[in-house]
Order: C-alpha cells, then sequence, then structure tokens
C-alpha cells in the first residue's frame, strides 16, 4: 500500500499499522483495494472545502447565520460529503478571535481541511495553545491585541471546529470563487488571518 | 433544552441550562477519558448543549456508552484556569465535556 521508496526499517506505529491492517485483510474483514481507497480519498480532502464554505458565508448573510446554528446542515446545504460531522463554526469579530486546538490527541475537521499538518499534531502546539496562546500565535506572526479575547476550542469529543475568519478589507466586490482564493487551511484553524496581495 | 445537534440514542436527560456554573469534577479513574487532566477541578459556565453522544469511556471498553451522556461546551476563564495566565482577563478556553464530569458550581 505504502510507497516506500528507499529502505528504511518500520517505525513502531508503521509496524502497528501493517500488522493490523494484515491481519484484517486476512480474516476477510476489508479488502486491500477499500483500505487503498479509503486512504486515497483521505488524501484528496483539501482544505479548498472549507474555504468554499467560508467564501459562501462571507458573500450570503442567511448562509453565514445558519452556518453558525448548524454547521454539519450548512455544508450537506452545499452539497459537501461530510460522513459522522458534527460541524461547530467559530467567527471571528473585531472583539473576539477562535483558534483550535486539541489537546487530547488531533481532533480535527478532516473531511472540510483533509489531514491537519505536523504541527497541530506536535505536543508542543497541543499543550501550549491552550496555555500561552498569544505566545503560540505570535509565532505564528499573528499578533492578536489585548482588546480582542481569544477563545480557545479545545476539540475533546464530538465536536469538530472551523474558524470562520473575518473577510479582509479591499475584498468589496470580490465573488466566491476569488474569495475562496485568500482563506487559507491556518485561517480557518485560527492561527492565521487571510490577507490579500 | 434543545441541543445543537440531535441525535437518536437513548438519552440521559441533560440537567444543565445555558449559562449555569459548573465544576468539573477533580478526580482520576483509569481508562479512556475525554476530560482533559489541566480542567479537572475548574469551575466555569455552560456555553452550549451540544446534544446526547455514547459515553466515551464505555465506547473505549467496547461497550455500547448507551445511554447517551449529554455533552457541553463550558467556557472557563484563562485566568481562572491558569492563575498565571499571560493575557487580558476576558481570554477564554472552551471544551466539550460530558455531563458525568460536571457538578453545579
Amino acid at each position: 500500500m505504502s510507497d516506500r521508496g528507499t529502505y528504511q526499517p518500520f517505525t513502531y506505529y508503521q509496524l502497528m499499522e501493517t500488522s493490523l491492517r494484515e491481519l484484517l485483510v486476512e480474516k476477510g474483514l476489508v479488502t486491500d483495494e477499500q483500505v487503498n481507497a479509503e486512504v486515497a480519498a483521505m488524501r484528496a480532502r483539501q482544505p479548498e472545502r472549507g474555504a468554499r464554505v467560508v467564501a459562501k458565508a462571507w458573500i450570503d448573510d442567511a448562509f453565514r447565520q445558519r452556518l453558525l446554528k448548524n454547521g454539519t446542515a450548512a455544508c450537506e446545504e452545499l452539497g459537501l460529503e461530510i460522513p459522522a460531522l458534527r460541524l461547530v463554526v467559530v467567527e471571528n469579530t473585531p472583539q473576539v478571535h477562535n483558534a483550535i486546538v486539541c489537546t487530547l490527541c488531533s481532533c480535527y475537521p478532516r473531511v472540510l481541511l483533509g489531514i491537519p499538518p505536523d504541527w497541530y499534531k506536535s505536543r508542543n502546539y497541543r499543550s501550549r495553545m491552550v496555555r500561552e496562546p498569544r505566545a503560540v500565535l505570535a509565532e505564528f506572526g499573528l499578533r492578536i491585541p489585548e482588546a480582542v479575547q481569544i477563545r480557545v476550542h479545545d476539540s475533546t469529543a464530538d465536536m469538530r471546529y472551523l474558524v470562520l475568519p473575518m473577510r479582509p478589507q479591499g475584498t468589496e466586490g470580490w465573488d466566491e470563487a476569488r474569495l475562496a482564493g485568500i482563506v487559507t487551511r491556518d485561517s480557518m484553524i485560527g492561527v492565521a488571518v487571510p490577507t490579500i496581495g | 433544552m434543545k441541543p445543537q445537534f440531535a441525535t437518536g440514542y437513548p438519552a440521559i436527560a441533560p440537567r444543565f441550562g445555558i449559562g449555569e456554573k459548573v465544576k468539573v469534577r477533580a478526580t482520576a479513574p483509569l481508562g479512556h477519558i475525554r476530560t482533559p487532566f489541566y480542567i479537572r477541578g475548574h469551575t466555569g459556565e455552560i456555553e452550549r448543549f451540544c446534544g446526547c453522544f455514547p459515553n466515551p469511556e464505555e465506547l473505549a471498553q467496547m461497550r455500547d456508552g448507551l445511554p447517551a451522556q449529554p455533552l457541553y461546551r463550558v467556557r472557563f476563564k484563562q485566568k481562572e484556569v491558569w492563575p498565571d495566565y499571560r493575557g487580558p482577563d476576558s481570554d477564554v478556553v472552551e471544551i466539550e465535556i460530558f455531563q458525568h464530569w460536571l457538578e453545579k458550581a
């Protein structure tokens, strides 16, 4: 399944994954084809899906309100396939900045943003984001004024989170596709904000 | 009280309302626990009622986790959680916590 170029010894987790997968295939519970298809589907999901949701919320205020009320229903409205996702959308305003973390593991809205970046899963980010979010955000180059409240969301159970960033000034009259182009993955996690130019 | 996400599981009735002050139980059972250590013993307020979901501590033991537990998002002031927190008093951390981990504050 994995394309392992040059030979390297298995790590602990690779060995565990391979053993478990081969056992499941051997027992007829899944097939290699099913595993491959799932891996391909996971890799195909990119943050553009989330960006589409944000851009739509920026141009359609009624949609924005539905999105904040029930993120899952609003995504389904856009025809996005989001199996088992219970999406809570948190909105940045001039008074509030939101950021997402999962201190327990690496819960992440994968169906909207794809595979999480390595730093999101790092012990450093997970432990420090709840403890000193302002210092962590500054390391991402984002300085939040003291007058703005920071809300850190620890994704510990069945909800998944998406930050709805503020639409930058200077984007008046842009269409949805152009707007989606400036919505980065990091801005939907809350460690960056969309910028133009 | 209406949950944000309706689920069809047989469930325990929700005990806490939006805005109610709650304290996270300061206990350390073994097993698969979704309540982070850093928040145990701290007091916050209910931000929203998410819905009722199978208890992950039971699911991890290969049981069905039913009746489902009410799940809330609880808002904590950072300064209450970390007395030496560096930032304004208004900063908060919000965490999903199952009802059986909460008591009235």
